[in-house]
């Protein structure tokens, strides 16, 4: 069978449509969960790491680094069948994927935290310390509404690129957008259509996004 | 008002304040001169401890705190703040915060840190962006405002503190010169109201003109100091003649040029 003579059919995918959905919905559940608890975890940690203090900054550095230097697929297998063994104790496939896909965006987030915090000119805390400001006072009123505006845009491109990351979940069989397509082509034999429909899904959903995100960004640019 | 005593910092390997006394009469204002490096603006930043001093002692109206030495632990947040609200300082590169307009950059003393009533500090800061001649500019945000209208706004900001000193770093060293005199007539005006002051500047003529005392700082030390018509015009240090003698030569070139 060669390439052209492969007769395409995508008609059979309307049978399975509701799974489809499902998938669907599993993935942006994901998505949007793992953002929110990323965003929590990512807070904290950027925000700590600021601390001069090392015996708190230490493990947050080696959090952040561990996640961002590994692979998210290899720390997904490793959190399902690695970490049970270590602690003794089963780790639901849901929870697994949950965990590591938080930490991993979590990491990314406490850079992005961390590094907009940092881009304010020492001279806006010179500014704020002389007229008495307290270190609080300082980060709320002066730093943060300065920073979080150069964080939003790399914060944006970090949340898209998560709702992709969802689909490595599907290796320990959390039944995402992708683990539904794997289960169709099982049933159907027919891959090609089934993979091509699950692409053309993540781009409906991401492209509008990106699109978004673009304007969102070149507003803030211009209100500089 | 202020009285420094043996003054000491270190940045790293660098020591940039070598032992540093110096006394400001109330209502006084006292102009430090000197090459760049010399430790002015350090010494500046630490009168209200935006540098920590390694050892020495800085007492601003009636708060004294002293450094290294005791076993005594550095000064808390709290403690700092307080210390400093107590003092106006004004930067060379202004530090407005971008996203307030300029009437939010002067209330935010009043409002974050006294928490006067929004009404009260909006009072406070349109009265003193009218004494600096900036009335129509409240609702500017600083990248709409010019150099000189950006300092002029800071010092509204330092004032809203009501300091009882007013430490000025080199507050027109990043203007364009036709910037410089509506900055330096602020200043002035503040002298000749009786506001207590040390300014750091490279202006030679404007110290003359404004202070009542200049010292000349070079390598980490107070080398000479005096009345400006002294300083200025009959030093007797050798470093601070030679200072002078390349200042005036480029006064007389420049004038010369005219």
């Amino acid at each position: 069978m060669t390439g052209a003579g492969y007769a395409w059919d995508f008609s059979f995918l309307w049978a399975y449509r509701s799974l489809i959905l499902t998938g669907l919905e599993v993935t942006i559940a994901y998505t949007i969960g793992t953002i929110v608890l990323g965003l929590v975890v990512g807070l904290v940690t950027g925000l700590l790491r600021l601390s001069r203090n090392p015996i708190i900054t230490a493990p947050l550095v080696a959090y952040v680094e561990i996640f961002r230097c590994t692979p998210l697929l290899v720390q997904i297998v490793w959190f399902y069948y690695a970490l049970p063994v270590v602690i003794g104790v089963d780790i639901p496939a849901h929870v697994a994927a949950t965990l590591v896909l938080s930490l991993y965006t979590g990491a990314f987030y406490a850079e992005i935290i961390r590094g907009g915090v940092n881009s304010i000119e020492r001279g806006q805390w010179d500014a704020a310390r002389a007229i008495g400001m307290r270190r609080g006072q300082v980060m709320r009123h002066v730093i943060l509404p300065q920073a979080v505006k150069r964080m939003i845009p790399p914060f944006m491109n970090q949340s898209i690129i998560q709702l992709k990351n969802t689909s490595l979940v599907s290796t320990i069989a959390v039944a995402d957008l992708l683990y539904e397509g794997t289960i169709i082509t099982a049933a159907t034999y027919r891959p090609l259509e089934v993979y091509t429909m699950v692409a053309i899904i993540y781009f409906i959903v991401l492209f509008p996004l990106t699109i978004a995100a673009q304007q969102v960004e070149r507003r803030l640019a211009r209100a500089d | 008002m202020i009285e420094i005593a043996d003054l000491w910092k270190a940045f790293g390997p660098h020591q940039v304040l070598k032992g540093v006394s110096l006394r400001v009469e109330r209502g006084s204002v006292v102009a430090i001169i000197g090459p760049s490096g010399s430790g002015k603006s350090t010494l500046l930043r630490c009168i209200n401890l935006l540098e920590d001093p390694d050892r020495g002692c800085i007492r601003v109206g009636d708060r004294e705190m002293h450094f290294g030495g005791s076993n005594r632990a550095r000064p808390g947040d709290r403690e700092l703040a307080a210390f400093r609200a107590a003092t106006g300082m004004v930067f060379q590169h202004f530090n407005l915060f971008p996203h307030m307009t300029a009437l939010h950059n002067v209330m935010a003393g009043p409002s974050i840190v006294r928490r006067l009533p929004r009404r009260e500090a909006e009072d406070i800061a349109r009265g003193l962006l009218a004494k600096v001649g900036l009335a129509d500019k409240a609702a500017a945000y600083p990248s709409h405002l010019s150099g000189g209208q950006r300092q002029r706004v800071a010092i509204a900001r330092a004032l809203a503190m009501n300091p009882s000193v007013m430490l000025c770093d080199e507050v027109t060293s990043a203007l364009d010169p036709e910037l410089v005199g509506e900055v330096l007539g602020v200043i002035e005006q503040l002298a000749e109201e009786g506001m207590t002051m040390v300014i750091v500047t490279h202006e030679v003529a404007f110290a003359h003109e404004v202070a009542d005392l200049v010292a000349f700082m070079s390598d980490g030390v107070i080398v000479e100091s005096g009345p400006p018509s002294q300083l200025l015009e009959h030093p007797e240090n050798p470093r601070t003649r030679s200072f002078l003698a390349r200042f005036h030569r480029f006064v007389g070139s420049f004038s010369g040029t005219q």
